[in-house]
């Protein structure tokens, strides 16, 4: 119990304070992309001081610790209940030293305990499989990009977005172009076309546990990434929507049945510091291996 | 570069323009959701607090006690501000408010109030909370922490050469607009 309530507030550590090696290199990139002297160059120049003075200084990248998010992969006869008791504790403890911000409030009262438990809080989603590992994943979600994301519902005459994947085309793009600077970009789209409105959501955020530059492996939706990300970075809203050249990082999208009633376009819109983390676990608990 | 030191007066605030980086020094409050509704409703500034010629901060920063009693600022940066839309004006109006520091930009209430009353609104840059909480010398004091929380608290910061980018000035001009209008039409372009 120890031991795993131990590697949890390592894994929140360390996704609180170090963005992952595929941001990293994205946000690289998109610093040498724009033109050198602009506002969206200084914006990036700051973003990548503050990534690396937040691993030096093992503090938060963003003071928005965000929706703390578990993904936990297990096998057959994972006690998921002590996995639960051990992540609050972690939690908790994480929260104390200063790795996650006082950030959840009793929605009825508007009291904030500074523990950041509560219903809902943390977020735990189990997945069982039949492999022996078990793997913690971990999202932190700011709250700015949170607002920005977006659920539409094809047909959507004001948009001319019908029910195919021209009309889901039109959704994201309009997604993106609400959110402007609002959900701190350079941005990253988690998307998921069909499922009814809660599994949309949910299945748009599980496209964040994706690797930056991995593709799709359906040829329909990789295509699709491709040509959003594109067309979004030729709209100039920029870093911070301060007008310039990168505007997503990255597009991930997937499918999921619906009923023939709905046609729901769910978006998620991950802010710059996307912070995800993931570890395996041993059998007492302990750290095997990181995963990002 | 510009330097933007306290007091903010109008002279050296209607001076700006949309666009300039600025690097602000002096005491600054933070103030978000919770502070804005509060005042929107009638609330009264507690005593100590005072907005006058100064600058409103959409921050919730983390803040930890230390020992003696006085707190570190450990994570500072920005919070969206068109959540504070519907309040904004009237605090500019009523507390004579020179800047409001946010990410995200503001709307057409708060673009009017910044040209009537003489107020910018700072652009900094959300996420670098590890940059800008560097740029926070000392914590002063803290107001409404048992009431709103820690991260809606209203914080009073010394702060030094913390970078933003003018984003609304005092003249009706805004980024936000433009970027919004621009982008609509390259939209519109590819679809």
């Amino acid at each position: 119990m120890n031991a795993l309530k131990d590697s949890l507030v390592e894994l929140i550590r360390r996704a609180s304070a170090e963005l992952p090696d595929d941001v990293n290199r994205a946000l690289v990139t998109a610093l040498e992309n724009e033109k050198k002297g602009t506002i969206a160059a200084s914006a990036l120049k700051i973003i990548e001081q503050n990534i690396e003075l937040a691993k030096r200084k093992s503090q938060p990248i963003c003071q928005d610790t965000g929706s703390v998010i578990f993904y936990v992969d297990c096998p057959v006869g994972f006690d998921q209940i002590a996995f639960e008791e051990a992540a609050r504790e972690a939690v908790k403890a994480a929260t104390k030293v200063g790795y996650l911000r006082q950030n959840s409030v009793d929605s009825l009262t508007g009291k904030n305990d500074g523990t950041n438990l509560g219903p809902g809080a943390p977020a735990i989603h189990f997945h069982q499989h039949r492999s022996p590992e078990i793997s913690v994943r971990l999202v932190l979600k700011g709250g700015g990009c949170e607002n920005v994301g977006a659920q539409y519902s094809l047909p959507a005459e004001k948009l001319h977005a019908n029910r195919d994947l021209d009309g889901c085309r039109k959704a994201i793009l309009d997604a993106v172009l609400q959110a402007q600077g609002k959900g701190c970009g350079p941005g990253i789209l988690g998307v998921c076309i069909g499922g009814d409105r809660a599994t949309g959501y949910e299945f748009s955020k599980q496209q964040f546990l994706r690797l930056l530059d991995d593709r799709n492996p359906n040829p329909e939706l990789d295509a699709l990434e491709q040509d959003i990300l594109k067309t979004a970075n030729e709209l100039g809203i920029g870093p911070m929507g301060f007008g310039g050249k990168t505007t997503l990082l990255g597009v991930k999208i997937c499918a999921a049945n619906r009923v023939p009633a709905s046609f729901f376009v769910s978006v998620s819109y991950m802010c710059w510091a996307y912070r995800r983390q993931g570890v395996t676990l041993g059998a007492e608990g302990a750290i095997h291996s990181w995963l990002y | 570069m510009i330097s933007l030191t306290f007091p903010f007066t109008e002279a050296q605030v209607r001076a700006l323009k949309v666009g300039e980086e600025v690097l602000i020094s002096g005491v600054v409050f933070t103030g978000r959701d919770a502070v804005h509704k509060y005042l929107h409703e009638g609330g009264a500034l507690p005593p100590g607090v005072s907005l006058r010629d100064g600058i409103i901060y959409h921050c919730g920063p983390v803040m930890m006690k230390q020992p003696d009693g006085s707190y570190k600022c450990t994570a500072a940066g920005p919070t969206t501000s068109i959540r504070e839309e519907p309040y904004q004006w009237q605090i500019i109006r009523d507390f004579g408010v020179r800047g409001v520091i946010g990410k995200g930009g503001m709307g057409e209430k708060t673009l009017a109030a910044c040209k009537e009353h003489g107020c910018v609104y700072l652009h900094a840059i959300g996420g670098a909370a590890q940059v800008l909480a560097e740029c926070v010398k000392r914590v002063r004091n803290v107001y409404f922490a048992e009431e709103f929380g820690s991260p809606e608290a209203i914080w009073e910061l010394e702060i030094e050469n913390f970078p933003a980018v003018v984003t609304i000035d005092a003249h009706g001009n805004s980024l936000h607009k433009e970027v919004m209008a621009a982008s609509s039409a390259a939209l519109a372009e590819r679809l």
